[in-house]
This record gives structure tokens, sequence and C-alpha cells, in this order.
């Protein structure tokens, strides 16, 4: 596979090929559950920093006025073999943050979005960013507790989804329920291949 | 390093912001990595190199250094050491400069991995 990198440094460390896939949905609708369930490590914490300052310039000077906050990103890991891991990143959940999803969404392989049907319009905003961005995703409907109140089929329809677009059932606290949907997103990339892009 | 929200005038923050910190003090001020780092970027840190040879200026560094011993992702460098990833790239950026650490950003072939890989990728989530 062409996927293995020699180290530059002659150490002869192998260095693992990264492939990154998004997490996202509505607050609440188990983004971290799903990481946590399906990561082989402990689901893992990283921030990154809001800051007025931070933006446009290197000037820090008057940084004390400057308001600063952080925005944590869930994320955890699945080891494929020794040379290929995928990084399982879990999106920040208010709007507010919307800016941060270019970063984590550059380069990844496709997302998925967390569908929770008794609050359905809060992943609308997932499945157009992904829609505009013409980046492949699924939609797993979380079933809470039996709480499958649509179908597949509603589902769809209501989120208005692409028909070539998978729309699995699943529970984001199984992990046999969550690896069912990665293995929908990587077939639907897979299957993407071998279309014509769509005309934008 | 964190300070309480500090109240009525920066109203915008709430718990759900997270809390408020000071977090480039760490780093002199300075905002921007000399470089760019994929949150997938694998880091290492070169054995032969010896850190006592250059002047650097945080623990952190040598957290660092230590974390790399064996080539981990950014992402998790900045989980391990509790660092917000601005803050991690700028001291990533003094150790790429320093020649202390390699980076291995993703290869354009991650963003658009051939069929091999993403049959490995389905088999493996399959055998998990």
């Amino acid at each position: 596979m062409d996927s293995v990198r020699s180290d530059r440094n002659g150490s002869g460390q192998r260095v693992p090929l990264a492939l990154k896939i998004l997490i996202a949905g509505g607050f609440g609708a188990g983004k971290t559950t799903l990481v946590g369930t399906v990561s082989e490590i402990r689901p893992l914490q990283t921030e990154e920093i809001l800051t007025d300052a931070g933006i446009g310039t290197d000037d820090l000077s008057g940084v004390e006025t400057k308001r600063t906050t952080t925005v944590a990103m869930d994320f955890g890991r699945i080891t494929i073999n020794e040379d290929l891991q995928v990084y399982l990143f879990g999106t920040p959940g208010q709007d507010r943050f919307w800016f941060l999803w270019d970063e984590l969404a550059f380069g990844a392989l496709g997302a998925v979005v967390l569908a929770d049907t008794r609050r359905l319009a809060d992943c609308f905003p997932s499945v157009d960013y992904f829609e505009q961005r013409g980046i492949p995703f699924v939609v797993g409907v979380n079933c809470f507790d039996g709480a499958q109140r649509f179908g597949v089929d509603a589902v769809r329809r209501a989120l208005d989804l692409d028909p070539d677009v998978p729309v699995v059932l699943c529970d984001a606290r199984s992990r046999q329920s969550g690896k069912t949907v990665l293995v929908a997103l990587v077939e639907h990339v897979a299957q993407r291949r071998g279309e014509p892009v769509p005309a934008a | 390093m964190r300070a309480d929200p500090p109240g009525a005038l920066h109203d915008w923050l709430d718990d759900e912001a997270g809390p408020v910190v000071r977090p480039y003090a760490m780093t002199g001020g300075r905002v921007r990595p000399t470089v760019g780092f994929d949150l997938v970027a694998f880091v290492h840190a070169d054995p032969e190199a010896d850190p006592d040879r250059h002047q650097l200026s945080q623990p952190e560094h040598r957290r660092i250094l230590r974390l790399a011993a064996e080539p981990i992702s950014v992402a998790e460098v900045s989980a391990h050491l509790d660092l917000a990833l601005g803050v991690v790239r700028v001291l990533l950026g003094d150790l790429l400069d320093a020649r202390l650490i390699a980076i291995h950003e993703p290869p354009a072939t991650s963003y658009y991995p051939d069929d091999n890989i993403l049959k490995a990728v389905v088999n493996g989530l399959r055998a998990l």
C-alpha cells in the first residue's frame, strides 16, 4: 500500500496515514457518545482558542482587553493497521463556532451526521454544511431508548437528502452499531468515486 | 493559567463557551506558528538531536519532545498537554525551527485515498 511513509530523519519509524472522519449533528445528538464507543482510546479532548487578537494580526498589544475563549473538540482514534489510522472528530455543537468546522473539515474523508428524530431540525445546519462543500456524508438516525419515531424514508424526506446519501438507523451507545455507520460512510465515499462529479 | 469568566462585561462568554484563558503567555505572545500543522499531522522527535543545545523557553517544549519519541498526531499532543491547538502549533514551530522534530503533514493521498485504502478501512472497521 502506498500509504506507508518512512520517517525523513532516518530512524526507520513508520508514520501512519491518518484519515479524518467528522461526527456532526445537533447538541445532544450523541456525537461524543459515538466517538467514545468506536474509539480504541479513551476519547481525548483538544481545544481551539477563539480570540479576536488571534485573527488577522500578530500584534497582541492590549491583549488584556481582548476576549478569549476556548472551544473543546472530542476526538478518538481507530487503528486499522500499522500504516493506517482513522481519527474521529466530534464537531463543536454550537452554531457560533461554525468557522472552526473549516479546519476540521479540511482533508476529511467524510462525515457522519447524527440525527435525533425528536429534534430533527437540529441537524439541518450540518447537512447544509457538508452538502455545500461536497463532503460525503451519511446520516445516522440515533435511536435513543426506542425513540425511533420516524423511519429512514421519513427522515430522508424531512432532510431533503439527495437520493444517494445513505441513512442508517443506529444506536450511538453500541460499538457494533457505530461501526456499521462508519462502514456505510466509507462505502459511500468509495461509491462516489465511481460516479461523475455532480454538477455544481 | 485559567481564570473565571469575568462577568457582565463579557456577556457572550458563558459556561458553554468554556473557560477564559490567557493562553499565549506561554508563547511569548506569538499567535502564529512558523508553519501550519494539520490536526492529524504527525510529529516525531529527532532521536539524534540534543535539546540541551537549544534555548527552549518552556518546559512544554520538552514535554512535546518526550511525547513525540514515537510519532504522534498534533491533536494528541494538544490533548495530552491540555494546551490549545494554537499554542501547541507555536511550540511545534519552535521545535521545528530548532530541527528537534520532524513533521509529517498528511499527504494529498489522504484527501482522496485510493480504493485499496478505502477497502482496508472498511475491512478494518468490520474486524473491530
